[in-house]
């Protein structure tokens, strides 16, 4: 038996680094500490060796790697989608790789927190780290997310429940206050749940800034909200020690999308005025925060890039994937280490479903089903080390504790790069 | 769109859910996954003045397609709203306009919803 502590959960943005491994004799694990999402995430992953595959046949690497190379360079418009799930490493080989072929680089960050880049270089965004959150936050406000079922630790970890510094009673130091449209699991933890009505976030979010600059408010109700509970809100909001507002895809998915997460960056800047308040995006996958890390670094943009050009070229709506396929404008398609036939409008699948497609994954997702080149590398933070960016911007080495069998997906992409270049 | 007599017109949001979760770690290959990400979820009241029973099917119809899914009731959703995880049958309701900013409208889409 062999016991690993201080591992890291790989799985979504909170990047758990506590998580116990007991590697048993007969080859079995047990995980202790992660939450089921987690659990489920180092568990179910199997380590063995997998084929790649031709066209639903296994080949051998060399074979895969080949007629992977040979779709992109006769591709006259590639489209480079994913990257969130596998580690930084990875992402810079795969962002070389699209310099060299031109290539347009698009994350999951298009279909997660894309419109949350797209506020952040507008307003800007006052942030802080979860440590911050943990160790000074008296007030909370969450906002269009569900962390008890996407983020399962967030109110144990970092945010609702633990002691902090500054925060020596924990949860019994804090208050917290969900907005949503709907009374999800995570609304039984907050002390105060607020319903808005479907699509009406930026009128609510409008009315507690006029709120919070002192202006008064003649309306009965905005967006489903009383003017009392909005008036309570600001009130107790401005009165706080150290507040931070966490939003999820109820502010990026809904009708205002960028204009909708802008007004909450505003909404927490004009909080400033009166106490301190941070935001913090609710990043899902373990590593789209390192996505858009690596390509700010790489290209000066966080998603949407067309490097075809032989200069970056920043464009959502033009350069991203959902609007390069649903126009039918790639002719090619690299997916990595994400799921498009799982989360893309049928109209999307469709034409990525009609070009040649290569998928990078250590799991068989349905984006893998039809695909032209399937090339399984390892899982970071299970067979594989590498960094992970935690939703707050921070680095953390992921740990290995199972035996490699596969490539990693930089190994894999450091093939790729060389194929091309012949 | 008119309403039908034992139609509604509501507005749908799809997102994660413990059990779509599970399915994807189990595999989105496997029956777990499509099972998990086949179901509609809406207020108990909005079955019954439909009449029709929890667990019964239901027909989803918006302007890019339509499903059928099994229903289940949550007493935390809104009169007028209906629940889908997020996965590759709810997206059969969602269009590819992102209003030039790469994201498709996955929350507040007006569908149709009848039983079958």
């Amino acid at each position: 038996m062999k016991n690993m502590d201080s591992v890291v959960c790989t799985f979504c943005g909170c990047l758990c680094d506590d998580i116990k491994v007991s590697s048993k004799d007969d080859g079995t694990i047990e995980i202790k500490g992660a939450c089921a999402n987690g659990k489920g995430h180092m568990e179910e992953y199997d380590p063995s060796p997998v084929s790649p595959a031709f066209r639903g046949e296994p080949v051998s690497w060399d074979k895969a790697i080949g007629e992977a190379a040979s779709i992109l360079k006769n591709a006259r418009s590639p489209l480079f989608y994913g990257l969130s799930s596998t580690a930084s490493e990875a992402q810079r080989k795969c962002v070389a790789l699209g310099d060299r072929i031109g290539a347009v680089i698009d994350t999951t960050s298009s279909v997660c927190h894309g419109p949350t880049g797209i506020a952040m270089q507008t307003f800007g965004e006052p942030t802080c780290s979860l440590g911050e959150a943990m160790n000074r936050a008296d007030f909370l406000l969450f906002w269009g997310c569900n962390p008890m079922i996407a983020h399962s630790r967030h109110f144990t970890r970092y945010s609702l429940m633990p002691k902090g510094r500054f925060v020596p009673e924990g949860r019994k130091g804090r208050r917290a206050v969900l907005v949503d449209v709907r009374e999800t699991p995570s609304a039984k933890a907050v002390d105060r749940f607020l319903r808005v009505k479907q699509g009406c976030d930026y009128e609510v979010l409008s009315a507690l800034r006029a709120l919070v600059q002192g202006k008064s408010m003649e309306a009965a109700e905005v967006g489903g909200i009383s003017r009392e509970e909005l008036v309570s809100l600001a009130e107790e909001m401005k009165g706080c020690r150290y507040g931070v507002a966490f939003f999820g895809m109820g502010l990026t998915m809904t009708s205002g999308k960028d204009l909708n997460v802008g007004q909450y960056f505003n909404l927490v800047r004009d909080l400033n005025a009166h106490t301190r308040f941070s935001v913090i995006a609710m990043r899902g996958h373990g590593n789209v925060a390192g996505a858009d890390a690596v390509l700010t670094w790489q290209t000066g943009y966080p998603f949407a890039v067309s490097l075809a050009g032989g200069v970056p070229v920043y464009g959502p709506g033009e350069f991203t994937a959902v609007d390069m396929l649903a126009r039918h404008e790639a002719d090619a398609a690299l997916i990595v280490a994400s799921d498009p036939k799982a989360h893309f409008p049928a109209e999307a699948v469709a034409w990525l479903d009609a070009i040649p497609h290569i998928v990078v994954d250590p799991a068989f997702p349905l984006t893998a089903r039809g695909a032209t080149v399937y090339l399984p590398g390892a899982q970071y933070g299970v067979d594989a080390e590498g960094t992970y960016y935690r939703m707050d911007g921070v680095p953390v080495r992921t740990r290995a504790f199972r035996e490699r069998h596969r490539p990693t997906d930089e190994e894999i992409f450091d093939r790729l790069l060389e194929e091309v270049s012949r | 769109m008119a309403e039908k007599e034992n139609s509604r017109n509501c507005v749908l949001i799809t997102g994660r859910t413990q059990a779509q979760t599970k399915g994807m770690h189990l595999g989105k290959t496997g029956d777990f996954y499509a099972n998990a990400v086949s179901v509609a979820v809406m207020h108990p009241e909005m079955f019954k003045t439909m009449g029709v029973e929890v667990g019964c099917t239901l027909r989803l119809r918006s302007d890019s397609g339509e499903i059928s899914v099994r229903s289940e009731s949550d007493p935390g959703m809104p009169a007028d709203m209906v629940f889908v995880p997020m996965g590759p049958v709810a997206n059969r309701l969602v269009g590819p306009d992102t209003g030039g900013c790469g994201m498709p409208s996955f929350k507040g889409i007006r569908v149709e919803v009848t039983p079958e």
